[in-house]
């Protein structure tokens, strides 16, 4: 029997408290270079990572937050720690858009994540506006590249923000919903959303 | 292969590093130092090399960056707490932890060091020599030492 074994094992308040404060203090000193948190939404926990030049990665739990953040570790920089306060004002305004409050995200973002085309694409996406959609082809022309839709739905899959660059408003061109990178389900859940969004119907219940 | 998310190491050890701070510094110290090996490490985190013992790396922090700053600014030695002067009674696992604490705490400098790193954090005595200096065989004398101290005081003999 190790002879310590009776040691006082630190409390979860203790380690939430330490975690805390080694947050802050690495805020401070510049050496959180992704900080996370995830959320309550009615499409499940949401994963939300921001870098110091803004929101970095938005994620679905179908796409495996621990993944997610095991590939940015390796893209971006390792040194990732939950930090939930660095976070505050991207969840209350995505708690304000399934509430039905908010119709446009005014957040910094890093899109670091994207690039060449697929950038290119992300920025088009975000002069949809509420409660509008646009065809693949239409976000392909827009682009400036009328042959790549199949690159717009590239892109869309892809896109590092989802929620916050509302690649959810991207459909087909026959009016049917194309695919979408949280499913399908949650794809016609946002467009019900903002399609009844101030009719004081929240259609988001689960 | 890559380095996991620094949140996966804090997940991962911060139990150990505290409870090493702690029987190495005692209470009011370890939480100082618990943070500021983390911060450190987390400094440093992108170039260690993928297949290091992540472990023995935060320990190493914890003894070179934080322990020993603070004994150097801390000249008087630890406050040793009132300890029994009588042999350990047979019911002696039932003694408060915080009486095992302090007995921790009331050993040598150098055998603290070697028990809570040997014991708390698991590290082989050839790290524990690098760590706090001489041959391993020296430091696994000092385990043995300190460990007798705490038998003689806190464990009961094996019945059998």
């Amino acid at each position: 029997m190790n002879p310590l074994a009776a040691l006082p094992s630190p409390d979860t308040a203790t380690l939430d408290r330490l975690h805390a404060r080694l947050a802050d203090a690495a805020a401070a000193a510049g050496t959180l270079d992704i900080a996370y948190r995830t959320m309550d939404t009615p499409l499940g926990p949401l994963l939300l990572a921001a870098t110091p030049a803004g929101l970095l990665r938005v994620a679905y739990e179908s796409q495996d937050h621990d993944a997610v953040l095991a590939a940015l570790a390796a893209r971006v920089s390792p040194r990732v720690l939950r930090a939930p306060s660095r976070l505050d004002e991207v969840a209350r305004e995505v708690d304000d858009y399934f509430a039905g409050r908010r119709h446009s995200f005014d957040l910094p973002l890093d899109l670091r994540l994207a690039h060449g085309f697929r950038h290119e694409v992300l920025t088009h996406l975000r002069d949809i506006g509420y409660g509008h959609t646009a065809s693949y082809a239409a976000v392909a022309a827009a682009a400036g590249r009328p042959n790549a839709v199949r690159a717009v739905g590239t892109a869309c899959g892809v896109n590092p923000l989802p929620i916050v660059i509302p690649c959810h408003r991207v459909v087909r061109s026959d009016g049917s919903l194309g695919g979408y990178l949280g499913g399908v389900a949650a794809k016609q859940a946002l467009l019900a959303l903002e399609a009844h969004a101030g009719r004081g119907r929240d259609v988001l219940q689960t | 292969m890559s380095l996991p998310p620094f949140e996966s190491v804090v997940a991962e050890h911060a139990v150990t590093v505290l409870r090493v701070c702690r029987a190495v510094l005692g209470p009011d110290d370890a939480e100082d130092a618990w943070s500021e090996t983390f911060l450190a490490a987390l400094r440093a985190y992108p170039r260690l090399r993928p297949e290091s013992d992540v472990r023995a790396w935060l320990i190493t922090i914890a003894h070179r960056k934080a322990i020993d700053g603070y004994r150097s600014r801390r000249r008087a030695p630890w406050p040793v707490a009132q300890l029994p002067h009588e042999p350990a009674a047979p019911d002696v696992y039932q003694v408060p932890d915080a009486e095992l604490a302090a007995a921790v705490r009331a050993l040598p400098d150098k055998q603290r060091q070697v028990v809570a790193y040997r014991y708390l954090a698991d590290l082989s005595y050839a790290d524990i020599a690098e760590l706090v200096g001489g041959t391993e065989a020296a430091a696994r004398r000092s385990a043995a030492d300190g460990i007798a101290t705490l038998r003689q005081t806190y464990v009961p003999e094996d019945p059998a």
